[in-house]
């Protein structure tokens, strides 16, 4: 299988270590990643209207690429995924939406939602299995307790994106446990972190992130893990006076594959 | 031309495309949106607002700009409705008229260093056209 990957702008500039890691991780775990020899920003939010069609192309030119190279395409960044996602499920299912696009695009074959889209994790969960991670783990990190954060965007709407349990998911839980920490479960583990308002209103980033921060801490949770660069960014930039270190998913499992030179950073 | 409320409203539920007949104003959207002590108008309110025809109501209200779009409404609406999609339909109303930008560029200058890129494409994503 190739594993296509599409990395995403924040992933080339100021998440670096989230791709870092990943790249390092998925060729030791025997999934290479691919990265699609052109791409561009999948625009970070989902065009929920259905006539917003200039709003999908660059998720369907993605897509597209990745059916002439074996027809999966593996996202990292949580906002990729969930735009990428729902894009391609449009193609599948909007005879409308997928006319429209195609009608731009002049493909030599059309697309129709032929692609597999996977999450990083879910390559984890469904193609390594945690088991076999579980196994080549040679740093577990025993003792830690880590709060895993979904956030909004990996999930809902969860019969498009069809990762895990909408509201008790488990795929990361069952990571933190693969990899030998301790997983820590919160009540604001999938409540949004207030993502753009990080440009437009600050107190309400504050505001939520207070509430998860509390939310994780309160319940023994020592750090977080994530998947979102938006989310870092405000679970760290926005906290108030609890303030939980906060990691990407990879960076961890990094670690725990004994791949960081010099061991712990 | 002069467009009557009624025909925005009629705009706006082709935009948001989302059955609003189906709610029972049972305000659980309203109680699971994050946002919702920032709003003007609750979610439950904006779908009221939209089934009524009252698209002032709807253009006017603050909520549109104060929303996440996090889908927390429209996941735990137990008969399908997607009050995000009216959020949505009505910022792209308004930021598609001509001048209807509401995020201006130049007062962006002194934002964090650390914000991701990701950031910045979606609120202009949300704000402007
Ligand atoms: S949750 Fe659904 S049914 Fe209940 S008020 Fe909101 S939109 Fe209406
Ligand atoms: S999508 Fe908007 S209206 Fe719906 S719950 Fe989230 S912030 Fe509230």
């Amino acid at each position: 299988m190739i594993y296509n990957y599409y990395p995403g702008c924040t992933l080339s500039t100021k998440a670096k270590e989230l791709d870092e890691a990943a790249r390092k991780c998925a060729e030791a775990l025997g999934f290479p990643l691919v990265e699609l020899p052109e791409w561009q920003c999948c625009g970070a939010v989902y065009p929920m209207a259905s006539d917003a069609i200039a709003e999908r192309l660059s998720a369907v030119r993605a897509l597209a690429a990745a059916r002439e190279n074996g027809g999966v395409l593996v996202t990292l960044c949580s906002a990729c995924h969930h735009v990428i996602k729902r894009v391609n499920y449009d193609m599948a299912n909007n005879k409308d939406i997928q006319q429209r696009v195609n009608n731009y695009l002049g493909l030599e074959v059309p697309y129709t939602g032929e692609t597999k889209v996977l999450h990083y994790l879910e390559v984890l969960r469904d193609v390594v299995g945690f088991d076999n991670l579980k196994a080549k783990v040679v740093k577990p990190l025993q003792g830690r307790q880590i709060g895993a954060y979904y956030g909004c965007l990996l999930l809902r709407p969860g019969q498009v994106m069809s990762f895990d349990d909408v509201e008790r998911p488990e795929i990361l839980e069952n990571f933190i446990k693969a990899i030998g920490a301790t997983p820590v479960i919160y009540d604001m583990r999938n409540e949004c972190c207030a993502g753009y308002m990080a440009v437009t209103d600050k107190s309400i980033c504050k505001q939520m992130v207070g509430e998860i921060q509390d939310s994780a801490a309160n319940a023994g949770a020592g750090e977080f893990i994530t998947a979102c660069p938006l989310c870092a960014y405000n679970l760290l930039e926005n906290a108030g006076a609890t303030k939980l270190p906060v990691s990407y998913f990879t960076e961890v499992l990094a670690e725990a594959l004994g791949l960081n030179e010099g061991g712990a950073d | 031309m002069v467009i009557t409320e009624k025909e925005k409203a009629e705009m706006l539920s082709q935009l948001a495309a989302t059955n609003v007949s189906h709610c029972i104003q049972c305000g659980r959207c309203s109680a699971n949106c994050p946002v919702a002590w920032k709003m003007d108008v609750l979610p439950h309110r904006m779908v009221y607002a939209l089934l009524n025809g009252e698209a002032d109501t709807l253009l006017e209200a603050n909520s549109p700009w104060k929303c996440l779009s996090c889908f927390a409404c429209a996941q735990r609406c137990p008969k399908g409705v997607s009050p995000a999609a009216i959020m949505e339909a009505v910022r792209l109303t308004a930021i598609r008229s001509q001048g209807g930008n509401k995020l201006n560029p130049n007062e962006l200058e002194n934002y964090n260093d650390k914000l991701p890129q990701q950031a910045l494409v979606a609120a202009f994503r949300k704000y402007n056209k």
